[in-house]
């Protein structure tokens, strides 16, 4: 199975590019690794949120809400139950998951514009229980200084503990985006009355998509609360989902690898030039400009375009 | 095999059809027509389940299906084409039909093997009884219009259909590629067995090729059956064929 879909050609990249993230640690400043593992966790959900969104052609405007159940889920059970740690690692994820198949069962019913706007609705009903529910949460001061297992408490354990969670995740999406089912979702993005006529049950299906996307947003949550020690109520706000939105259209939305680059870009321009200005966003409006009339296919989709591979190739991820 | 009784659909206060009756018997090659606005289209979206009648019965096989969403009607066996191509654009031709093939062997969910190692021979078998598979690795949003209603017809074919339902097989076709495409359908119905029903504007093709044909006029049936009987038929030829008067 795994020779049929990983051929040494385009194997043999990834490999070099992943030993290099290994070593990367021990030679840079301990701020870049820290921010090298704050781009793997986005990446990791922004190429959750794609799952749905490039592949899916759904309007998951509120993914940011099931990143933050899965973190607040784990953040939680660490701080207020005795449970064994990684049960807490194991129900992040799961607890995503089930709220995803909650909200999705109602936004599946409708389309387009309107499944966006009743999912910020109820998504945003998440982010107020977090935002408001002080005895719990610790509302809009978050929580703060959780306490990790010995084995990823130091910042260089919680950079591999994130490159290696990230990197399987990567590969069983990968294997998702080229099986049958990952074929019938992009063919549900292209038409979906068209599928509906083939004897696809269109909304179970797009449920389904709901529920493995968020859960692997939730997986991305447990790995931000590795990285940074807190949760806060900005991880579910709305505004956040749009940049995790916005990290798709500009890796490649219909790529399958865009969203790492767009989360690489997005948390670069912030980090770097945010040292410069607070308003940083004011140069990703720019590029965003310069995006749609210039890569309307996005910066990963460009690079495929203009080295070699064919673009129908990005679209479907170098199938023959 | 196939029976609509009396059906109705309004939209709004528009009376789409307006008790239209049709029965297609297996291996069939039936036709509808109609000038434009005569709910042929209607009917068809009625017949697969895009569209709920208002009142009236669709029977397949003993069946009453008016009330199954679209994809389990398919289920049942009945596929169909859309007047306006309706295709997977982004998809390669391939994956197109091999989509169709999956959802028809069940294996659309399946999750972590490759699609590529599935369904190859049938959806292979398929483009090339269309004359597509030099054309297989191709995106088909950017095949010729003639292609792309050729690709539509190969979609549903991957269902294994007993039953196909074509709108306008021809629509925007040259007088060339109507006759290449009819004879394409003809060829299909016996090379596999298909009962098929259609619509189409020309009438030259409908009567070289349907072995029953119904008229509809204004949402309703007006006559069912030869070619001969509707040729001659006085209440057709007033209303529609040949006839000077506008109706």
């Amino acid at each position: 199975m795994f020779r049929d879909i990983f051929n040494l050609k385009s194997v043999g990249p990834l490999v070099v590019i992943f030993i290099i993230l290994l070593i990367l640690p021990t030679i840079l400043p301990r701020f870049y690794t820290y921010i090298l593992a704050v781009i793997f966790v986005t990446a990791l959900l922004a190429m959750s949120l794609n799952m749905v969104v490039g592949h899916g052609g759904l309007f998951q405007f509120h993914h940011g809400a099931f990143y933050g159940v899965g973190a607040y889920t784990v953040a939680l059970m660490l701080t207020k139950t005795s449970l064994p740690v990684w049960t807490g690692f194991i129900a992040g994820p799961i607890i995503a998951a089930l709220t995803g198949l909650l909200i999705g069962a109602f936004c599946v019913r409708l389309t387009r514009l309107y499944f966006g706007m009743l999912q910020i609705s109820l998504g945003s009903l998440i982010w107020a229980i977090a935002f408001r529910w002080y005895s719990l949460t610790g509302g809009d001061d978050g929580m703060h200084g959780i306490p990790m297992p010995p084995i990823i408490s130091s910042q260089n354990s919680a950079y591999y503990f994130t490159l290696i969670i990230m990197a399987i995740c990567l590969i069983i999406m990968y294997l998702i985006f080229k099986s049958p089912f990952g074929a019938t979702l992009q063919a549900i993005r292209d038409n979906p009355e068209r599928c509906e006529a083939i004897g696809i049950n269109v909304r179970r299906h797009q449920l389904i998509a709901i529920v493995i996307a968020t859960f692997f947003a939730g997986i991305a949550g447990v790995l931000f609360v590795v990285v940074e020690g807190s949760v806060f109520p900005d991880l579910l706000f709305w505004v956040f989902s749009l940049e995790i939105f916005i990290m798709c259209l500009l890796g490649g939305w219909f790529t399958f690898a865009g969203p790492v680059l767009g989360a690489a870009i997005m948390i670069s321009l912030r980090t770097f030039v945010g040292i410069y200005t607070e308003y940083w966003t004011l140069i990703l409006g720019i590029i965003l400009i310069l995006l749609i009339f210039f890569l309307p296919e996005g910066v990963w989709g460009y690079i495929l375009e203009k080295f070699g591979r064919q673009s129908k190739e990005a679209i479907e991820g170098g199938s023959k | 095999m196939l029976r609509v009784e009396e059906i109705h659909k309004s939209f709004d206060d528009f009376k789409a059809v307006n008790g239209a009756s049709l029965t297609v018997e297996k291996g069939e090659l039936v036709a509808v027509i109609g000038p434009n606005g005569a709910g042929k289209t209607t009917l068809f979206n009625l017949i697969t389940g895009q569209l709920k009648p208002d009142r009236g019965k669709v029977v397949f096989k003993d069946e009453d299906i008016s009330k199954l969403p679209p994809y389990q009607i398919c289920g049942r066996g009945i596929a169909r084409s859309f007047q306006i191509a309706n295709i997977f654009p982004r998809l390669t031709v391939f994956r197109n039909v091999q989509v169709s093939v999956l959802s028809q062997q069940g294996k659309s969910r399946k999750l972590f093997y490759p699609a590529e190692k599935l369904a190859v021979k049938e959806t292979n078998s398929i483009l090339e009884s269309v004359g597509l598979l030099d054309k297989a690795g191709s995106t088909a949003g950017s095949l010729a219009h003639g292609d792309q209603r050729a690709l539509e017809i190969a979609i549903a074919l991957g269902n294994e259909p007993e039953l196909v339902i074509l709108d306008e097989p021809t629509a925007g076709m040259s007088p060339e590629e109507t006759t290449a495409t009819m004879e394409l359908i003809k060829r299909l119905a016996d090379s596999r067995g298909l009962t098929i029903l259609f619509c189409e504007h020309d009438m030259e093709v409908v009567f070289n090729v349907a072995q029953s044909i119904m008229v509809m006029h204004q949402g309703l049936t007006i006559i069912q059956g030869e070619p001969d009987e509707v040729r001659n038929s006085s209440q057709v030829q007033e209303c529609y064929l040949g006839g000077a008067e506008p109706c």
